[in-house]
C-alpha cells in the first residue's frame, strides 16, 4: 500500500471515530442481551463477524429468545436491512471504477454509520483519489469495535444494564446532522427532509423498523416530485418568454 | 433452533441486499429517474434516523424539555447550517450535549 493510499484509509477511520463511540454501548448491549437470552458464546459472536448488521442482530436475538421460527426470523432481518439496498445503490457511482475483489468486503461491512461517512466524502468538492481505501478503513474500525464490543458484552453479562441510557447515541445524532444539513441545497431537499421527520415520527412503533422503510420511500418520491415540478416551471417560464 | 442454518439464513439476507449493487455496479446503466431519487437517499434515511433516535426515549415520543436530544439536536443544525465542516458541527452538539446533561441533572 503506497503512502496516500494508506493516509486515505486512516482518514477514513479518522471521520469514523464519532461514530464508533456511538456504537460501543449497543455492541456491549448486544453481547450481553444475547448471553441473558441463553445463546451460545459461538452464536452471539459468530453473528456479529458473520453477519454484522447492529439493530438486526439485536432483532435476531429478540426473536430467537421468544420463540419465533426460523423463517420469520430471517425474514424480519431481510426487512431490517433492506435500507443497505437503497445505500448500495446510492454509492454504486463512486465504486464502479473498482475490482470486484474490492468490491466484496465493501459491501460486506456497509452500515449505517460508513454510508454516512463514506457518502459525505464522495460527495465533497475535493474527494480522496483512494476511495476504495477510505472507505474501508472507516469499515474496519466499525468492524473491530463491534466485535470488541460484543466480546465485552459477552464476558461482562448483565453487570451494564443502565448502558443504553450513558447516551453515548447523541455523537450519532450530531454526526448524522452534520452530514446531512450541506445536502440541503434545494427547496425539494428540504420537501425530503421535512417529510421524513414528520413520517419517521409518525411510525416509529411500526414493527421491525419498516416506519423506517415506509418513510424514506415516501421522502424519496416528495423530493423527486417537487423537484421535477420545479424543473417544469422554469421550463414553462422560459418558453414564455 | 439450528444455529449454523439461523447464522447462514442472516448472512445471506443481509449479505444480499449490500452486494447485489455493487456486484452489478459496472453492467448496469440506471435510469435517469433512479439516479435523480437515489440523491435523496441520504437525507431520508440519515433524517428518520435522527430523529427517531432523539425524539424517543424508551419507546416514548419524548417531546420535553428534559431531553438534551432535542436541544443538541437544535444545536448542531444551526451550526450546520452556519458552516461545513462536520467535526465542528459534532463539537458543538457534544458539548450542549453535555452542558444540557449536568444542567438538569444538577
Amino acid at each position: 500500500m503506497t503512502n496516500s493510499k494508506l493516509h486515505s484509509a486512516i482518514e477514513g477511520a479518522r471521520d469514523t471515530l464519532p461514530l464508533v463511540f456511538a456504537a460501543i454501548p449497543f455492541g456491549i448491549v448486544y453481547g450481553a442481551l444475547a448471553h441473558a437470552q441463553g445463546l451460545p458464546n459461538w452464536v452471539i459472536l459468530a453473528i456479529s463477524m458473520l453477519v454484522f448488521a447492529g439493530s438486526a442482530q439485536f432483532i435476531a436475538i429478540i426473536l430467537v429468545s421468544s420463540g419465533a421460527t426460523l423463517p420469520v426470523i430471517v425474514l424480519t432481518v431481510f426487512v431490517v436491512n433492506l435500507r443497505h439496498l437503497l445505500y448500495a445503490v446510492s454509492l454504486i457511482p463512486y465504486v464502479k471504477k473498482f475490482s470486484q475483489s474490492l468490491r466484496l468486503p465493501m459491501a460486506f461491512t456497509l452500515t449505517d454509520e460508513t454510508f454516512a461517512v463514506v457518502y459525505n466524502q464522495a460527495t465533497r468538492d475535493n474527494p480522496t483519489p483512494h476511495f476504495a481505501h477510505y472507505y474501508l478503513g472507516s469499515a474496519a474500525f466499525m468492524y473491530l469495535n463491534w466485535q470488541l464490543c460484543t466480546w465485552i458484552g459477552l464476558v461482562a453479562g448483565n453487570r451494564f444494564p443502565e448502558l443504553t441510557s450513558f447516551g453515548l447515541d447523541i455523537a450519532m445524532v450530531v454526526a448524522f446532522i452534520g452530514i446531512v444539513v450541506p445536502h440541503l441545497k434545494m427547496p425539494s431537499h428540504w420537501a425530503c427532509a421535512l417529510v421524513a421527520a414528520l413520517s419517521g415520527t409518525l411510525t416509529y412503533d411500526w414493527p421491525n423498523q419498516s416506519g423506517l422503510l415506509f418513510s424514506a420511500v415516501i421522502a424519496i418520491i416528495s423530493g423527486v416530485m417537487l423537484e421535477n415540478a420545479f424543473n417544469k416551471k422554469i421550463i414553462t417560464k422560459k418558453e414564455i418568454s | 433452533m439450528n444455529y449454523l442454518l439461523l447464522i447462514a439464513a442472516m448472512m445471506a439476507v443481509t449479505f444480499l441486499p449490500r452486494y447485489l449493487p455493487f456486484y452489478l455496479a459496472s453492467k448496469l446503466q440506471l435510469p435517469h429517474s433512479i439516479e435523480q431519487a437515489l440523491n435523496y437517499v441520504p437525507i431520508a434515511v440519515l433524517t428518520i434516523i435522527v430523529v427517531q433516535t432523539s425524539l424517543f426515549k424508551e419507546g416514548q415520543l419524548a417531546l420535553s424539555a428534559d431531553n438534551p436530544y432535542i436541544a443538541a439536536s437544535a444545536v448542531a443544525f444551526i451550526v450546520a447550517l452556519l458552516q461545513k465542516r462536520l467535526f465542528v458541527t459534532i463539537s458543538a452538539g457534544l458539548v450542549s450535549y453535555a452542558v444540557l446533561q449536568y444542567w438538569l441533572s444538577a
